[in-house]
């Protein structure tokens, strides 16, 4: 049996990034080449100051790289202004980050909506699509909740059902898991792993929280600004599911 | 959604919502009663020369407004009737000059003398008594505002001008003089009388034109055949009556200077608060920057918030304005609000309320959206 070709929906190569100017000028990154496959839930770890999430910002079309090309769905971003960036991000990219940046003053599915307003999605279809992602992660009953009542673990899907609701082609999650306990933490892997498995979408985690792993089909490993080893965990997924359905039955009971 | 989100942000903080609203209705306030009285002020000027049936006014050369008349040789009626394009010409007088009232001391009065049958300018607004009572003897109209002024209680109540007893036969509500200075309705002749003024001398013609005529070319013919006097049409009149109590004194610039100064407070509080708002939803602001959204939505978002600033502001501003409105009504120097002020008034809030919000949108486009990554 052939294996199915990889679908890239992102390819980033010999990413160089500088920061500062003059004497006080770092090369934060020194070439990263690397592709994102649809389908799969990749993991970016390194140690503080490696340069994760620089990269990080760089393949959200947030940071321009100093050198290097970056394709996302097929689109370049090379000579993109940041009107062009911006626009590019809200096509294709979504984001989930380490304290969520949920609206405060908004409803779960407000901050949903939001990110689907900006996009120009509007009406009861974009309210429809926000309350599906919120289905999705398992909060459909906390649709008219405030962030400030909800836990740490229902934020961070609450943010996970922003970035899902404009159905992106690259979802990147800053640290997903650091502000959330054993439990929140796992259940967030779970869900990234479950919309990872999506054939057109692929997820990219920068992460240095170990219990993250299980769950990666590939491990990317960065230090001082280079790429410096991947892993990849074929049987991973399946693995890390009867993790977490034991680790539940151990809960409860 | 961008309404929705500028209306929580706003709400989110009522301390600095409030502190906006207080600034907004403050400038609002101020604005409102400087443009008012300046309303009120230009309303009173030309009130006489409005009221008048006449096109156009032959005067003393250089008359700077009505009150402040010399006089002229009645004989220029004639002139003015012999002019083609004349219906009417009637004789007026109006003259400072001093009351004595009847409980003691005096005060400056204008004196107002027409012949009511002529239909020059005749008193309006009466409340009491009747034009036609100025027929009788010593009678004088007055206006209700300056009764207390005029040492007055009401009709029938005696006072003297000069050495002449005038007794009031009826009152006006709302004849006021710019100059805060009472006027005194009463006949030609008497006027004249009270005035000490010599029987062939008057301070105005008032000139009637037929219809069709054109007011110019007549004016141009009347500059001929009267030319010790000065010729004016009602426009010129109210023009110079207008360039001289609000600038030429320097009364109108102090309103329109204070006006004026209300929309720089106000703007300077409204994008000082709205500036701050702004500084401590920055992060709101990249996270929205982040998620794709376009420098023209962040700014949708920043101008709604300044527009339901400006709304609100407006409309605490506007209740506060027309109780001052209310209880200036009867005062000598009325405020007015009228539709086109009030629409002006909200032009001038949303106009301050986008210029205040430009700061905050600089603010914003500095904003490195990375720093979503920073907290």
């Amino acid at each position: 049996m052939i294996a199915d070709a990889p679908n890239v929906v992102l390819d980033a190569r010999d990413i160089v990034k500088e920061l500062g100017q003059g004497a006080g000028k770092v090369r934060a990154l020194k070439g990263v080449s690397l592709q994102l496959n649809a389908g799969e839930l990749t993991l970016l770890m390194g140690p503080s100051g490696s340069g994760k999430t620089t990269l990080l910002s760089i393949l959200g079309c947030i940071l321009t790289p100093t050198e290097g090309t970056l394709t996302i769905a097929q689109e370049p971003t090379a000579g993109l202004g940041p009107e062009g960036l911006a626009a590019l991000r809200r096509r294709h990219i979504g984001f989930i980050f380490q304290s969520y940046n949920l609206f405060p003053t908004l409803t779960a599915e407000e901050n949903v909506r939001l990110a689907l307003d900006v996009r120009g999605e509007r009406g009861s279809e974009a309210t429809v699509c926000a309350q599906r992602a919120l289905q999705q992660v398992g909060l459909r009953h906390k649709l008219k909740s405030y962030p400030a009542n909800m836990s740490g673990g229902e934020q961070q899907r609450v943010a996970v059902a922003r970035a899902l609701a404009g159905s992106p082609s690259v979802m990147l999650a800053d640290e997903p898991t650091a502000a959330l306990d054993s439990e929140n933490g796992v259940a967030v892997m779970q869900l990234l792993s479950e919309i990872a498995k999506d054939k057109s979408r692929a997820v990219l985690a920068v992460t240095h929280d170990p219990r993250t792993i299980p769950f990666a089909n590939r491990i990317l490993r960065i230090e001082d600004g280079l790429i410096v080893g991947e892993e990849r965990r074929a049987e991973g997924v399946e693995t890390v599911h009867e993790l977490a359905r034991n680790r539940k039955r151990k809960a409860n009971a | 959604m961008t309404l929705t989100l500028a209306f929580r942000n706003l709400f989110h903080d009522r301390v600095r919502l409030a502190v906006t609203l207080v600034g907004i209705l403050f400038s609002i306030v101020l604005v409102a009663v400087q443009l008012g009285l300046y309303l009120g002020a230009r309303t009173m000027i030309i009130s006489m020369i409005d009221r008048a049936d006449g096109d156009l006014w032959i005067m003393a050369y250089g008359t700077k407004n009505f009150e402040e008349a010399q006089p002229i040789s009645a004989r220029e009626k004639y002139a003015a009737l012999a002019t083609p394009g004349v219906a009417r010409a009637i004789p007026l007088v109006a003259s400072f000059t001093d009351w004595r009232k009847p409980t003691g001391g005096s005060t400056l009065v204008v004196v107002i003398g027409a012949e009511y049958e002529d239909r020059g300018l005749a008193p309006w607004n009466v409340v009491e008594g009747d034009v036609s009572g100025l027929g009788a003897r010593d009678a004088v109209m007055v206006d209700k505002t300056y009764l207390a002024e005029l040492g007055l209680k009401g009709v029938g109540d005696t006072a003297q001008i000069g050495m002449s007893r005038v007794r009031v036969t009826g009152l006006t509500e709302g004849i006021r003089s710019f100059t805060v200075t009472p006027y005194i309705f009463t006949t030609l002749t008497r006027a004249k009388s009270l005035l000490d003024m010599p029987a062939d001398n008057i301070t105005y013609v008032l000139v009637k034109l037929q219809p069709g005529a054109d007011p110019v070319a007549v004016r141009d013919m009347l500059k001929v055949k009267v030319p010790d006097s000065e010729v004016l049409t009602r426009a010129e009149f109210r023009e110079r009556s207008l360039n001289h109590w609000l600038f030429a004194t320097g009364a109108g610039v102090a309103l329109i200077g204070g006006a004026i100064l209300g929309l720089v407070v106000g703007t300077v509080i409204v994008a000082q608060t709205l500036y701050s708002s702004t500084k401590d939803h920055l992060n709101e602001f990249a996270t929205l920057r982040a998620l794709g959204s376009s420098s023209g939505y962040i700014h949708r978002v920043i101008l709604a918030q300044a527009g339901l600033s400006a709304v609100l502001g407006y409309a605490l501003g506007m209740a506060i304005a027309l109780a001052i409105v209310y209880l200036s009504e009867h005062t000598a120097l009325p405020i007015l609000m009228t539709p086109a002020l009030a629409a002006l008034l909200l032009v001038l809030t949303i106009a301050m309320c986008a210029i205040s919000a430009i700061s905050a949108i600089g603010k914003v486009m500095r904003i490195d959206p990375a720093m979503v990554f920073n907290r």
